[in-house]
């Protein structure tokens, strides 16, 4: 489903160039739940957003779901954020100005879904986290871990293949932590890849494998040698 | 590339973000409403001033006698001049050039309204005008609202005939009603209405009066012989202030007055005043322009800092949106419709409020009777104004367009990292 390979990318602030990614090789096949792992500031994010085409790369190779995502036009970028991937943030990234129900239903406007329809599905969404009875309330009137949840739904609405979350839990006490990873477990049990970076261990030891970010490479790679792909 | 749905978004956006939007909207408002007002006063002054001004054409050289205030040929000073039908005759045959020719000879002193007019049980004060043919040519701009000017058959037969002013005809007749072939007493004598007409010179003045044909005017009150003002139109290959010069002279010559005596005939030619107003008109065009390009100039720079605000103001939000799949297509083309949608609804509250105003103080001035000067019926020239307003727009959006392109072609993330 992800296939990463030699990935390269640096920022410069002013004069100083920040070699973030060094050549990182990865590949995610359909359906694995994996976490990505690594000391703060190793540039999970990085790697992240990368993958949910939110960010350039410098070099490398990068497929999603066998296209190449390289010198995509906006449109096509677009289209694929909307209908492919579903990206959880750490700083849930809500729109503060719309309602619960609203910001689960925005996706779909860019799908030019209906607006019965719209908020018919991201109803569906918030019953499915729990949050039938917050819908019509605005992020500032919501909790952590609420905002977190409207977030998550927000991402499935569209039904991506791919759902990526930076850090879900990091604002999150650790019992609201584990109701989250919980609802990821289970849209993971529904057939979606899912792709969660964190620095908590116990909540990377309930993913299928760990990737291990240190230094701009890929350090450990724990793959369950059921789901490698055939590589010539 | 909106649609519906899309303008319900806009909608709500905007409603979300009601300190900018009106933010936005004040300024655009303001600054048309102000266009609008200055518009308004410029044309009120305009009108003033047009008001003020006789309407003749420009090719026309007026006569009016005085007395001699420079002793010439042994005459001493302070003697009446006495303009005549004669005088006119002799400008006609010896002056080239001269297109039509026309005396006004005035019942009683000049320029008063000092006769009675009467119809049925109504009378008003009238100043009785004998004139020959050449009158209504000379004077174009005069209108009939009924019934026609003098011709010659009137003058050869000095047939009683009377053609009168609509001031005077107000006071006499009913609103809307026709009164050619009506009877009126003038003096005693009675004469049939063949016409009314509307002179705006003087502010409308010149309408309070009643021409008849000069030879019924020499036969009821065997006078005329001496007029009180000639006026002449000359051809146009002729200039106008040449001729008044050469007139002058002739008649100077033949009333034995000293070339340099500007008391003994007064001569003026209408170009002349013409190019006076014509300079306090371009003066006031230009004061408009100036102030009305400086308020619009405040206006664009306003918008288009708002723009520029507003877009990076949400430069976060494009982010976000970006990242749940949104296009630069809708994201640029929904602040594009929203900034339109903002200035158009303002700048056209403002057009409209505008204009109510200039109404009103119209409205006042006609209701309390009001009249300057220099400043009257305040309107505003609409296209002017849709013009400035489609600008102020237009501006507003090409403000905002890059901008939001720039937000449109960044990458989400470094949209949403944006403060
Ligand atoms: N926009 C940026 N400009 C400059 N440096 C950045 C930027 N984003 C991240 N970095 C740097 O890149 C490194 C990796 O950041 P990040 O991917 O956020 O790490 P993590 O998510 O693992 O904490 C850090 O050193 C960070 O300072
Ligand atoms: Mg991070």
């Amino acid at each position: 489903m992800i296939e990463l390979k030699a990935i390269h990318k640096s920022y410069s602030t002013g004069q100083q160039q920040v070699h973030v990614l060094k050549g990182v090789d990865m590949f995610v096949a359909e359906g694995e739940l994996v976490s990505i792992m690594g000391s703060s500031g190793s540039g999970k994010s990085t790697l992240l957003n990368i993958i949910g085409i939110l960010d350039h790369y410098d070099s490398g190779h990068y497929r999603l779901a066998g296209t190449p995502i390289n010198g995509l036009t906006e449109r096509k970028a677009a289209y694929l954020r909307n209908r492919m991937i579903g990206f959880i943030f750490q700083a849930f990234n809500l729109l503060p100005f719309k309602n619960a129900m609203e910001n689960v239903a925005l996706p779909l406007y860019y799908m030019k879904v209906g607006r019965k329809e719209r908020n018919r599905r991201a109803m569906e969404y918030l019953e499915m986290l729990n949050l039938t009875d917050r819908w019509n309330h605005m992020p500032n009137e919501l909790s952590g871990g609420q905002k977190q949840r409207v977030a998550i739904a927000r991402a499935l609405v569209t039904q991506p293949k791919v759902i990526l979350a930076d850090e879900p839990t990091g604002a999150l006490d650790s019992v609201t932590s584990q109701e989250i990873v919980e609802v990821l477990k289970n849209i993971h049990d529904l057939g979606n890849t899912i792709i969660v970076v964190t620095h908590e261990h116990e909540i990377a030891e309930q993913t299928q494998r760990q990737i291990i970010l240190h230094d701009g490479l890929i350090s450990s790679n724990e793959v369950d040698a059921d789901i490698l792909p055939i590589r010539a | 590339m909106i649609g519906f749905d899309g303008l319900q978004e806009i909608l709500f956006t905007i409603k979300q973000n009601k300190l900018r939007t009106l933010l936005t909207a004040f300024g655009v408002f303001w600054g048309i409403l102000m266009l609008i007002l200055l518009l308004g006063a410029g044309t009120g002054m305009q009108n003033g001033v047009e008001s003020q001004w006789g309407g003749d054409p420009d090719d026309a050289i007026f006569f009016v006698p005085g007395t001699t205030s420079v002793p010439y040929k042994g005459l001493s000073v302070g003697r009446q001049i006495e303009l005549t039908q004669s005088d006119m005759q002799t400008i006609k045959q010896q002056v080239a050039g001269i297109r039509y020719i026309s005396s006004e000879n005035q019942l009683g002193s000049f320029r008063q309204a000092g006769s009675i007019i009467t119809y049925k049980d109504k009378s008003t004060n009238v100043a009785v005008f004998g004139i020959s043919d050449d009158f209504f040519n000379i004077k174009p701009h005069i209108e009939f609202p009924f019934g026609r000017q003098t011709n010659p058959y009137d003058t050869d037969e000095s047939r009683k005939i009377t053609v009168l002013g609509t001031r005077v005809a107000e006071r006499l007749f009913p609103k809307e009603f026709d009164p050619v072939g009506e009877q009126v007493n003038v003096n005693g004598i009675t004469l049939k209405i063949v016409g009314i007409f509307w002179d705006k010179g003087w502010e409308g003045r010149l309408s309070e009066r009643l021409y008849m044909p000069l030879s019924a005017y020499q036969k009821i009150y065997g006078s005329g012989e001496t007029v009180n003002l000639i006026v002449a139109r000359i051809t146009s290959d002729y200039d106008p202030a040449e001729k008044e010069k050469e007139v002058l002279e002739l008649l100077q010559r033949r009333h034995n007055i000293a070339p340099d005596d500007r008391r003994a005939i007064h001569s003026w030619n209408v170009a002349e005043q013409t190019g006076e107003t014509r300079a306090i008109f371009t003066g006031i065009d230009m004061f408009i322009w100036f102030v009305g390009l400086g308020t619009l100039m405040a206006g664009i720079v306003g918008v288009s800092n708002i723009m520029i605000i507003t877009v990076k103001d949400r430069t976060q939000e494009i982010g976000v949106r970006k990242a749940l799949g949104a296009t630069p297509v809708s994201i640029v083309g929904t602040l594009m419709v929203e900034s339109i949608m903002i200035t158009a609804i303002a700048g056209y509250t403002g057009l409209v409020l505008g204009v109510a105003i200039l109404e009103l103080v119209a409205y006042l001035l006609n209701a309390l009777n009001l009249s300057f000067a220099f400043f009257k019926n305040p309107e505003v020239n609409f296209q002017v104004a849709i013009t400035a307003l489609l600008l102020l727009i237009g501006v507003g959006a090409v403000a905002g367009l890059y901008p939001s392109l720039k937000a449109a072609r960044i990458m989400p993330v470094e949209a949403m990292r944006a403060e």
